[in-house]
């Protein structure tokens, strides 16, 4: 397929591992769609997301369940509510001998009246492992700080595809709520029972059941006692409505804060094994050089070192992570690199020159464009560019691999742990069933680590050397041999009434992706085209995908329109603007950071220091949120250097969950997309990155953060929405627009300012 | 090359056998397992590192353990002190800093470091002493509310 070379190109352990990106995404299709519009996911797959399912999904034994978890109750989460109506029957306890397929989560309230909720996703740094809790402790009636989230570990879980889109808070919590709202019934039945009186007259509070009339109160401990009993639950149970939320909608605090504080929280590269080595692997010195001839004999000979010849792939073992580098450091390796590769120097000429047929599926077209730009009394027609940049977590890839009796553990860092088990299981021929990845609380992702490389080689490693072994990228393999954000060249062609309407809209994104590739803007008249290339990088996912670029090119552009009409910025995306939301989020930031009250013109507003100062504001929509961006920004006209001064953001995802880690996830995104908007690309020439440094690849530090103030549009009314990747796409362009009002320079390549305007 | 065979680590002397070439960052977290202090970059570049030298924030991963040995070195797990949290520690926890948690341990340490000489400083000091750190989540306006909360609980505390 061709869609599969975009996410992972062979690494020299998984040959076939491309194969497993195949767009079966249902999910973020059928839920792209927008009332009125046509939008964004609607109109193509995400094709950066890896989605696949596995084939099959096998049953677990009821009787192994409480053998493994103890007696009490468990609520299996079902997503087919037909199966879960057979399958739980009259009664609605469900008593079948093994687990029905399709299980999204579970959680097991113990006879002590513990409660542990068991799900795949997993905690990156957005605080989901805490705001999955709070859902669970809202139906549950019990304090978040009580629930044990167990969270990722391929052993332990249901399956689940991965961390990423913005999919946990739509799905997850909503399931897990229904999970303990029926626990919390099952509870409440079980008094009713003992005490023989109407269920419905009893209460649920604080980990216990209480009768009201009769002040008769029994622990969940006490009810859980002796019990072995097990409910599948469809997926409409009633939930506690927002307006009525008490734990969830209030600010708390993240829950493994402590260990954090204290050092004491084992992030993957923190893991220890008795017995572990240490690992290292040779890495080619371009992209596609195979291995020509390998000389290991120095490093055979220390004491200790194991080394793994095996193909393209080379790699050391040691008992000390300092013996392991310098043997690795002994191996001489001649390398045939290909003939020249892409750089950095003519990569856009490069993305338009290599796109593919541009797929069906991924474009999308109303009206007449031809009609629609001959009815216009104004044209515009623009490039926008977008770099590759590199997600950069601060923790980089590691693993530790453990073989015991034919089976596999490892534990990682990734977005994916049973993605991952799916590379181990094909890299090592293994069944699935044979491999338990484990995935500690992580040093970030931003949609980074949705594979597992550094797992697989740790596998190998510990597979020759029969010892654990633990293997921890450096920050140079982790800028190198990732995948990185993907370039684009957007071309985007509109026409203007003389009212300032738009009445033909032409938008052709090559490469960089199809996530929010749509407009919101009312145009009657409408080309939009996803063209696909043949990535000189690897590339990948990378926090709201191809959004970022969208929302550079669609908001700079509707800013140069505005320009073109005469209009001020806001105004003109009003006029042009139905959607409610997107235009209560525009009109919230704008109110907030006093837009039209203060307007500053292009290069008029000189201090005396010679700073240029200027606003802007984009805004848009992606994965259920709404966010609308202004920025001010201050050229120095001296040295052309750009700070970002002062950001409102204002963001609309339903009703919000947990407010203050919404508002860190909202300012969060703000200050790494002002890397992304004014400083970072990756350099590369020939199948090398020339800036694998932080010395040489500038991510944004405390100089560079502005003062944020985030205003939340907190919809009582609508399901909640993710919030970990959509508050990121209105920065660039809101930066842009105000540094073209500060200096009258328009800049349509991202990153904008590398080194000054 | 010489050996290192003793260190004083948050007041307890550990045994130890190596080469005194080797990173402060390796010895603390592969031979002593104290896996608090991060490896980031391996550079000097990040900060997620950082431990106090004899009260002075490092850069463990480019700091030889010979020039540590004989010197006090204090990690992230020697803050807390009888169950309770150091002030900088319970100011990050107040703030709600985290969203991974990985460059915390580091920042904190630096924070030490600079509350130490620096006990009341203003927000463009504190940003200025810290720009050597990366918090990739983008957490740093409220890592300065944590340092400025610190600074007046240890100010409150002392008066």
């Amino acid at each position: 397929m061709k869609s599969s070379r975009y996410l992972l190109n062979d690494h020299p352990l998984t040959p076939s591992l491309a194969r497993r990106d195949v767009a079966d995404s249902p999910l973020l299709v059928k839920e792209g769609r927008l009332e009125g519009g046509v939008v964004s996911a609607a109109l193509e797959p995400e094709r950066y997301e890896l989605n696949a399912r596995p084939a099959y999904h096998f049953g677990m034994p009821r009787r192994d369940f409480f053998k493994v978890l103890g007696g009490g109750i468990a609520v299996f989460c079902l997503l087919d509510r037909s199966i879960a109506g057979q399958e739980a029957g009259r009664s609605g306890h469900w008593s079948g001998t093994a687990l029905p397929q399709d299980i999204s989560a579970w959680l097991h309230v113990n006879e002590n009246g513990e409660v542990t909720v068991f799900t795949g996703k997993v905690e990156v740094g957005q605080n989901i492992r805490t705001s999955l809790a709070q859902a669970v402790a809202e139906e549950l009636r019990v304090t978040p700080g009580s629930i044990q989230m167990l969270m990722g570990d391929t052993d332990r879980v249901p399956f689940d595809m991965g961390t990423f889109g913005s999919r946990t808070t739509p799905t997850m919590n909503p399931q897990l709520r229904r999970a303990a709202a029926a626990a919390r019934e099952v509870l409440i039945g079980l008094a009713a029972e003992a005490w023989k009186v109407d269920p419905a007259k009893l209460t649920a509070a604080n980990g216990a059941v209480t009768d009201p009339e009769s002040r008769r109160t029994s622990s969940y401990a006490e009810l859980a006692r002796g019990r072995e009993l097990a409910k599948v639950i469809p997926a409409e149970d009633p939930l506690t409505p927002a307006a009525q939320w008490k734990v969830m909608g209030k600010p708390l605090g993240k829950l493994t804060g402590r260990e954090i504080v204290t050092g004491r929280h084992r992030y993957p590269s923190d893991i220890k094994l008795p017995e572990m080595l240490y690992g290292k692997v040779l890495r080619p010195p371009a992209f596609g050089a195979s291995l020509g001839s390998l000389d290991a004999s120095k490093a055979q000979q220390m004491q200790g070192v194991t080394v793994v010849h095996d193909g393209n792939f080379v790699g050391v073992a040691a008992p000390d992570p300092r013996l392991a580098q310098e043997a690795l450091a002994a191996l001489n390796a001649e390398w045939m690199s290909p003939p020249t590769q892409a750089s950095s120097d003519e990569l856009f000429d490069y993305l338009k020159n290599h796109a593919g047929t541009a797929d069906e599926r991924s474009g999308h077209a109303v009206g007449s464009i031809e009609k629609g730009l001959s009815d216009a009394n104004l044209r515009l027609r623009q490039t926008y560019t977008v770099a590759y940049i590199a997600h950069a977590p601060l923790e980089p890839r590691a693993a530790v691999a453990e073989w015991k009796d034919g089976k596999l553990t490892v534990w990682t860092g990734t977005q994916r742990p049973f993605g991952v088990r799916g590379e181990l299981a094909e890299a090592f021929r293994l069944p699935e069933d044979h491999v338990r990845v484990i995935m500690p609380d992580m040093g970030s992702g931003y949609g980074g680590k949705h594979s597992g490389e550094a797992a697989v080689e740790a596998a190998r490693l510990a597979q020759a050397a029969r010892r654990p072994v633990k293997l921890v990228w450096t920050r140079e393999e982790e800028f190198t041999w990732a995948y990185f954000r993907p370039a684009g060249v957007i071309e985007v062609s509109a026409g203007l009434s003389s009212d300032g309407a738009i009445t033909a809209w032409e938008f052709h994104n090559y490469n960089s992706g199809a996530a929010a590739i749509g407009t919101l803007y009312n145009i009657p008249n409408q080309r939009i085209q996803f063209h696909p290339v043949d990535s000189p990088l690897r590339q990948g996912s990378y926090r709201s995908l191809a959004a970022t670029a969208n929302h550079f090119a669609r908001e700079s552009f509707m800013d140069e329109l505005a320009h073109l009409a005469k209009m001020d910025p806001l105004e003109f995306r009003l006029k042009n603007l139905t959607d409610e939301r997107f235009r209560a989020a525009l009109q919230a930031a704008a109110e907030k950071f006093g837009w039209g009250r203060t307007k500053p013109h292009a290069g008029t507003v000189a201090t005396k220091d010679r700073i240029l100062r200027g606003f802007g504001i984009a805004g848009g929509f992606d994965k259920g949120g709404y966010v609308a961006t202004c920025a001010e920004v201050a050229v120095d006209s001296t040295t052309r250097q750009v700070r970002v001064l002062r950001v409102v953001a204002a963001f609309d995802c339903g009703a919000v969950v947990n407010p203050d880690g919404l508002r860190n996830q909202i300012e969060g995104a703000n200050v790494m997309g002002i890397g992304g908007a004014l400083f970072e690309a990756i350099q590369f020439q020939n199948g090398r990155i020339l800036n694998p440094h932080f010395a040489q690849y500038r991510v944004p530090r405390f100089s560079d953060a502005p003062a944020i103030e985030v205003v939340l549009i907190d919809r009582k009314d609508v399901p909640s929405s993710g919030a970990g990747e959509t508050p990121i796409v209105g920065i660039a362009p809101a930066i842009g627009n105000a540094i073209f009002a500060a200096t009258g320079k328009r800049l349509r390549a991202l990153p904008m300012a590398p080194k000054g305007v | 090359m010489s050996r290192v065979t003793e260190l004083l680590i948050n007041g307890v002397k550990h045994s130890v056998d190596v080469d005194a070439g080797a990173s402060l960052l390796s010895v603390l977290r592969d031979d002593l397992d104290l896996t608090g202090s991060k490896y980031g970059c391996g550079e000097g570049q990040c900060g997620a590192c950082t431990v106090l030298l004899a009260g002075a924030p490092r850069r463990s991963c480019i700091t030889p353990v010979g020039d540590a040995a004989r010197k006090p070195i204090t990690t992230i797990e020697g803050l807390e002190k009888d169950g309770h949290l150091h002030p900088v520690q319970q100011a990050f926890l107040d703030e709600d800093v985290m969203q991974c948690g990985y460059c915390t341990s580091g920042m904190i340490m630096t924070t030490v470091g600079l509350l130490r000489v620096r006990p009341e400083p203003t927000d463009e000091e504190i940003a200025h002493y810290l720009e050597g750190h990366i918090c990739r989540c983008g957490t740093y306006s409220r890592i300065i509310a944590a340092v400025r909360r610190a600074a007046k609980s240890m100010r409150e505390a002392r008066s």
